[in-house]
């Protein structure tokens, strides 16, 4: 699908997009945590997600001629310019799938932003520097409910079984090979098939003392440059994130806030 | 048992914990999380206790005469109470 | 005189192993619920516009204002489980109507205006009923109290800093900002409670050291506070009988209708239902993974052991 933004901007909205969107999903559990403390937490990881976003859009925005601001690109921006994983747009499903997807996420976006602290791309690198501390943080809390919850109580170990099944196939799909091949070369982008290994060496020892059986991990073979989210096809969830994050908006056309 | 937890911060390097509120845990690892996000959500402190509210042994208010009032007559425990030279830097 | 009169008299703190009369401990475990609650049942109205903030920054400081409720309300039931009851129960008389929460929260939030007029209006009330409180005589309640205040400033600043950027926007968004300070101005100002002749626990209060100054004087600071906030503003607030008496060197302001007051607080208010029935689902969603949380931990305490 032809795009406004080059490839290596398009890289980088996608690691945009991915904050931003599994940001929204988060913040909808403020006040509906199992506990206060969780409220806390929930809201703690939405909040770093979104500081990250922001810096993410900031520089993608930077890189556009005349340069576009944060909120241009996250609210006036099609949804077909879109670049997030599809299995971030869904909806949050309970507790159990909500700690999946955190995991999962966070897992590859450690092993990630780890690598591009390392980047060509120096404010890019700096960016991942900075929230790679924070994703460790999101991946190590979300591990230590899914361990509790898988090894819990009958209802819980079935609930987290169940949210692992239906995060799982979204997550093998964060390994696709959507990014054009001259951005990693110039050291802009990181190659997503080399994150997999770790990050499912990583996860094995999680899910074994969750006593939760890891799905199979299908290798994907279709060409990345066809990726759903990623080429910008996009599910009827995400409409309904974009209508609602831009309700507001849209009813004071111009106006500043 | 309770799942309630007394979270200890030490504001900075150098000073002790200080008791700072509890909070609901039903693990360590948890409290220690929860104990982060609640009590330190603005940078104030660089290290974190969290304690089993029942492991607490508290002194009595009612014995506190028997407890504290013995040292408040130990006057030479303080270094006012020595007269020295006032040319003397000690 | 008992240990408990000479250390209020002396404007000493009672801290929570002191022997304290039964009615001091009921008296703060009702007033640090009611007031725990309202910090939990207020991140509702104000929570379902995070994912509609008109910008990211705005976004950002919403959801970070709706956790620092969450711990608020957090610091408040750790206050109120120092006197011998557990949040559980606490949770439990919320659910079933034995103890209130703030009526302010029953009123809906019905555009994004509203987010930055609670933490102007809401929030500024909230701040003047509070300072007084950190001085309050018991301890855990006093030192929860000095952190929320701190806290809490914030909040009314960006409150009042969007109300300024709609005020100062376009005539829709003024317009938006000008209905919302209409609607919230009155309930802001029952916030304070009854008129201090209806307000029966006032003088024991009083006394105890858990109330430092009357309903009416503090509604009384908050309307000199505000006025001339509003007018940096250039917003209205919709009293004909707001006029400052100079000899009393304070604002004059029409009659709060505090039939309304005690409707709300009866349970009639326009969201009573929608907060409570909002606070049991999230309780009930919930119970499941706190099960599973205790069971877990008990089974490695268990293998701990062995």
């Amino acid at each position: 699908m032809s795009s406004r933004f080059d490839a290596r901007s398009r890289s980088v909205l996608g690691l945009a997009d991915d904050a931003l969107i599994a940001s929204h999903r988060l913040s909808e559990w403020v006040a509906r945590a199992p506990q206060l403390e969780e409220d806390i937490a929930l809201a703690n990881v939405a909040l770093d997600l979104l500081g990250q976003a922001r810096l993410l859009l900031a520089h993608a925005g930077q890189m556009q001629v005349p340069a576009l601001n944060e909120d241009q690109l996250a609210y006036e921006r099609p949804i077909e310019e879109f670049r997030n994983a599809v299995m971030l747009e869904r909806p949050n499903g309970d507790f159990a799938a909500t700690m999946a997807r955190m995991l999962l996420f966070s897992a590859y976006q450690y092993q990630l932003y780890s690598a591009l602290s390392g980047c060509a791309d120096p404010e890019l690198a700096a960016i991942a520097g900075k929230a790679v501390k924070e994703v460790e943080y999101h991946r190590d809390h979300a591990a230590g409910w899914v361990v509790r919850l898988g090894d819990g109580t009958e209802e819980s170990h079935q609930r987290m079984q169940s949210g692992l099944d239906a995060e799982w196939p979204g997550f093998t799909r964060l390994f696709v090979d959507w990014i054009r091949d001259d951005v990693i070369a110039a050291g802009q982008a990181i190659f997503p098939p080399w994150l997999r290994e770790p990050v499912v060496h990583w996860l094995e020892p999680v899910l074994e003392r969750a006593t939760l059986v890891r799905p199979e991990i299908t290798q994907v073979r279709e060409p990345g440059i066809r990726e759903p989210g990623r080429n910008g096809a996009h599910t009827d969830d995400l409409i309904d994130i974009l209508a609602q994050m831009r309700e507001v908006r849209a009813a004071h056309p111009g106006a500043s806030w | 048992m309770s799942d309630l937890w007394e979270v200890f911060v030490r504001p900075k390097r150098g000073l002790s914990h200080v008791h700072v509120g509890s909070l609901h845990a039903a693990d360590a690892e948890l409290a220690l999380r929860h104990a982060r996000d609640v009590y330190t959500r603005r940078g104030e402190g660089v290290s974190i206790w969290v304690v089993p509210s029942v492991q607490v042994t508290a002194s009595s208010p009612d014995e506190r005469d028997s407890f504290f009032d013995p040292a408040a007559d130990k006057v030479y425990r303080h270094p006012s109470f020595y007269e020295v030279p006032d040319e003397l830097q000690i | 005189m008992t240990s408990f009169e000479s250390a209020i008299a002396e404007g000493a703190r009672i801290e929570p192993r002191d022997a304290m009369p039964e009615d001091y401990r009921a008296t703060l475990i009702r007033q640090i619920a009611q007031h725990a609650h309202s910090e939990i049942i207020g991140m509702q109205p104000e929570g379902a516009w995070i994912t509609r903030a008109p910008s990211l920054r705005r976004k950002a400081i919403l959801l970070a204002k709706v956790q620092d409720e969450a711990g608020h309300g957090l610091y408040l039931y750790a206050a109120a489980e120092t006197l011998g009851v557990a949040r559980s129960e606490l949770y439990d008389a919320l659910l079933t109507g034995r103890q209130k929460y703030s009526s302010i929260f029953n009123y809906p939030t019905l555009t994004w205006a509203d987010v930055g007029t609670i933490g102007w209006l809401v929030d500024g009330a909230a701040i003047v009923n509070q300072v007084p409180l950190c001085r309050c005589s018991y301890g855990p309640y006093a030192r929860g109290m000095v952190r929320i205040c701190k806290e809490e400033s914030f909040h009314q600043r960006q409150g009042f800093e969007s109300l300024l950027a709609l005020s100062r926007g376009t005539p829709g968004q003024h317009a938006m900002a000008q209905d919302a300070v209409n609607r919230w101005w009155w309930p802001s100002l029952m916030m304070f409670g009854p008129p201090d002749a209806d307000s029966p626990h006032s003088a024991r209060s009083t006394a105890w050291g858990i109330k430092r100054f009357s309903n009416d004087t503090l509604r009384q600071r908050f309307v000199d506070m505000v006025v001339p906030q509003a007018e940096v503003l250039g917003l209205t607030l919709p009293d004909p009988d707001l006029r400052f008496d100079a000899e009393r060197g304070s604002w004059d302001f029409g009659p709060v209708d505090f039939t309304e007051l005690r409707e709300v607080v009866a349970g009639n208010g326009p969201c009573n239902a929608e907060r409570l029935a909002h606070r049991r689902a999230a309780e009930d969603d919930g119970a499941w993974v706190r099960e599973a949380a205790r069971v877990h931990a008990a089974k490695h305490a268990q293998r701990g052991a062995a």
